[in-house]
Order: C-alpha cells, then structure tokens, then sequence
C-alpha cells in the first residue's frame, strides 16, 4: 500500500490546503489557501517539506487520520494548539512526530484558537486544479471538504528536517487590524469612519473561510445607490446593507457589489483565522 | 484617458475607476496588451463594471502613469467571436417582452442578432456579464430570486447577459438555455472559462430536441 493518509474522524470542517491558487481572479476563481499561512509554511518546515506543501487544515475540533502503508511517516500539528496523541498515546504538539504505517494521529479539539494544521513529510498531493490543491468552499474547486474514509496519497518525503522545535505565536486574546482606508471609504458618514477605528467589535459565529464577520455598531452610509459590481482584494473590509464589516479571508468572492471601507494588510489576517467567535476586534488605522 | 481614478486597495491594490463600463472595457483591453508586452509587472487583473483592478503591484509610482495613459476606443469587432448555441424558452421571456415593449417572439431576434463581449467574471468561475445589448433594453432582476437556476440557463440583469456555469442560486431573468452547459468551464482545459473577459460572443438560436 502506497504512503497516504485516511480520514478517522473529520471534525467539524477539515480541508487540504496549500498556497491556492492565483493569477484566475479575473474568471471568477478564489484564491483558496490556508487561513493562517504562517502556521502552514512552520509545519511544512518542521517535516522537510517546500513550504508550499498542501497541509490539512482543521476547524475547532481538530481530526484524525491513519497512516496507510508500512512506512512511519513524519507529521506536525501546529496552528491551533491542542491535544496530539499517536494511537492514544500523547505526543507533542508542534513538533515533528513519527506515526508508524497503520497508526492513528489524532489532532484533538483546539484548546485556543481556530485552524489547526497538520503537516506530512512528502506533502499531501491530490490531484491540482488551476495550480493549486486547495479547497475552495466557495466554487467548490479543488479536493472535497473531508470525510471518514478519504483517503489522500503523500508525495516523496524531502531531506529530514533539520529543526525540531520552533516558537509558534500565540493566539490573540484580542484581534488588533491595521487598517488601510479605502477604497469606497468616501461611500460612508465621518462617524462611521469614526466608529469603525474606535469601537469594539466581536468576531461573530458566522465567520468562515470567506470572511470574518463582525458583530458591533454598524456603520452608516453617505450615499445610497448600488455600487456596479468591482474587484476585491484579500483583506478587504466589505460593508454590507447591515452595516456591519466583513473581513474577507481566503475563499472571497472575486467581484462584489458591496463598498469596500478599508483593506486589511494581508500579514494581519493568520490572527483573523485563529480569533475564536466573540474575540473583540479593533481596527486601527495602518 | 479623461476621468480616470486610480484608488487605494489596501498596500498591494489599485482600483482604476473608469467613467463608463465602455472605457473600462477599453482601460482593461489596454491592461492586457501591456503586459503581455511586460509592462505591467501585476499578479492580477480583475475588471468590473466600470473598474479595473490591480492586484498584486509593487510599484508605488504605477498610479500616477496609469491616469496619463492614452487609451485607444474599443475596438468591439477585435478577436474571433465564440457561437453559443441557445434554445430560447426561458419562463422569464414574456417578462422581458413586456419591459422591452415587444412581442414575445422578438426578444429572441433581437437578442441573437447582438454582438456580445464578456465584460467581467464573478459569481462563479466562468461566468461573465455580457454586454452589448442598448441600453433601452436593461431589465431589472427578479424581485424573488430563484434558490434554483439550472446549469446553462441564459439569463438577463440590469445591461448584462449571463449563462449560468451550473446550477445555482439566481436572481436574472431566464430567457433561454444553451445545450451542454459544461463547455462554459472546464478547470482542465486551457483556457478553462469559455467566456473569459474580452470574449466576443454570439448567440446563435438551435432547434428544440425532444
């Protein structure tokens, strides 16, 4: 049996990601790509892999997968620490563990933070699309959301990582987003504008991979109308008819029709994948 | 280019602001030839309505030139024209009739006599807003969207005509649908959107099978 991995247990939304995919923006395709990059490219490292590997990347409950075949294979759990056992053993989180062919790597539920990421040496390698194997939940491109008894092929391991410890960051205890102004900022009232570099938001539990959403005062309009339809960057803080911003992630939309009252820098957004719902947002100007 | 604005998109983004969807469509036409020329050093070029964005731009003096760019007119007869085969017998065609002030079989000659270019991509991968109809024939969206629109549908809003890559959510007027949808977007094929911006697109009505 060839090295690759099966699903035990998916948890609650576990998907493959790499670096996703770019250069399709202008036919309607998402970037995808894991939220929290840094915590992607580190477990990558930590197993030898180039750091644009796909990974797992697992959503507040973690999950588990065996090992197919009768090779160990090198894998990391970082991101969203948690509990990390190898057939019911514990093991460290963080670090590079052997998982011996046939047993069971369990990434438990996050005890902070959101997006958890498991790494293998050899990278995971399904079948890319446009250039990337990423999931992309919002035009369904690239592998499926996983299930139990997908099984996923690894490629060749690299050279044996030469790190075995690394300072992972912590997760916030409150989200801090520089603000870059713009570019439909003038579609808002100067106290919105106000409001939205003062007030205290909360991430809302309707956040996904295409945004951050926020709960908190909302942000009122200079202007009516419609705007006709426009490119989004990531990062961008799309304001909706309720007034409340979205901060959009990975699997946003190309084009919208919403204005856009500022642009996160996209450094900013690893601690937006992490910021549990409820965690107070501050936008500040950048 | 007159009336040309260029904003901020966050650090690594411009939005070119153009006066009309026409000048966007030229700005973007332009866009292209430059980099294809390698004069544009951008990850992504993304057009809307009346806007094109950059994305992707590392070089801070890049707006600045971009308002003193001379834009040539749209040169709408540019490249081959893509045929879609249409049947046209949308539930919506009566509705459309009557916002265009004809009779019902009209609006399937008027519509496949239009020459149509993809403006924009968005809402899915492969679809584009098509434009070119006049602007006397603009019609609303639904007022009740419909949770289902199949795969193919040919569909109207506002200027723009759209055919849906595949079944989804939809809020345009259904006028007509083209046999075997899957040839819109094909992520295998090079390339993979068959309407990707810059298209020209003609209509063209088929017989009714079965």
């Amino acid at each position: 049996m060839s090295a690759g991995i099966e699903v035990v247990r998916a948890g609650a939304l576990t998907t493959v990601q790499d670096e996703g995919r770019t250069g399709w923006a202008h036919l309607g395709v998402p970037r995808a790509g894991a939220l929290d990059g840094p915590a992607r490219r580190l477990a990558n490292r930590l197993v030898g892999n180039a750091p644009d590997a796909a990974v797992l990347e697992t959503t507040l409950t973690g999950c588990a997968v065996r090992v197919t075949g009768n090779r160990p294979v090198w894998a990391v759990v970082g991101g969203a620490p948690c509990r990390v056992t190898v057939d019911g053993r514990p093991v460290a989180w963080g670090s590079p563990v052997r998982v011996p062919g046939g047993a069971v790597l369990d990434a438990g539920p996050a005890v902070h933070g959101v997006r958890g990421y498991l790494a293998f040496a050899g990278g995971l390698v399904p079948e890319p699309v446009l250039g990337s194997r990423s999931a992309d939940l919002l035009s369904g491109l690239g592998p499926p959301v996983l299930r139990e008894g997908h099984v996923l092929p690894l490629g060749r391991p690299g050279d044996t990582p030469g790190v075995d410890t690394v300072p992972w960051p912590g997760v916030p205890a409150e989200l801090v987003l520089p603000l870059h102004r713009g570019p439909r900022d003038d579609w808002f009232t100067d106290r919105a504008l106000r409001t939205l570099t003062t007030a205290v938001y909360r991430v809302s539990e309707r956040s996904n991979r295409i945004g951050l959403r926020t709960e908190g005062p909302a942000l009122g309009r200079a202007r009516g109308g419609e705007l006709p339809s426009e490119g989004m960057v990531l990062g961008a803080v799309q304001v909706p008819p309720d007034g409340l911003p979205v901060v959009f992630l990975n699997d946003h939309p190309t084009t919208g029709g919403y204005p856009v009252v500022g642009v996160v820098a996209a450094s900013a957004l690893a601690g937006a994948a992490q910021a549990v719902p409820g965690t107070p947002v501050r936008f500040v100007d950048a | 280019m007159s009336g040309v604005r260029v904003l901020e998109a966050g650090p690594r983004a411009l939005l070119v602001e153009l006066p009309c969807g026409e000048d966007a469509e030229a700005f973007h036409a332009e866009l292209l030839r430059r980099r294809a020329a390698g004069e544009l050093p951008v990850r992504e070029i993304v057009p809307g309505a009346r806007t094109v964005l950059l994305d992707g731009v590392e070089d801070r003096a890049l707006a600045g030139r971009l308002r003193s760019w001379t834009v040539p007119p749209l040169d709408r007869g540019e490249g081959e024209a893509v045929e879609i085969p249409v049947v046209y017998d949308g539930p919506d065609l009566a509705d459309v009739a009557e916002a265009w002030g004809v009779a019902v079989d009209e609006v399937p000659r008027l519509h496949a006599r239009t020459e149509f270019r993809v403006a924009f991509c968005g809402f899915a991968p492969g679809f584009g807003y098509l434009t070119g109809l006049p602007g006397h024939l603009s019609v609303p969206r639904r007022t009740t969207p419909r949770t289902r629109v199949p795969a193919g549908a040919l569909a109207l809003a506002g200027p723009y005509t759209g055919v849906y890559p595949r079944t989804s959510p939809g809020g345009w007027q259904l006028i007509g649908r083209m046999p075997g949808p899957e040839a819109l977007w094909d992520p295998g094929r090079e390339p993979a959107a068959l309407l990707g911006p810059g298209t020209r697109v003609r209509f063209v009505p088929a017989e009714v099978r079965g």
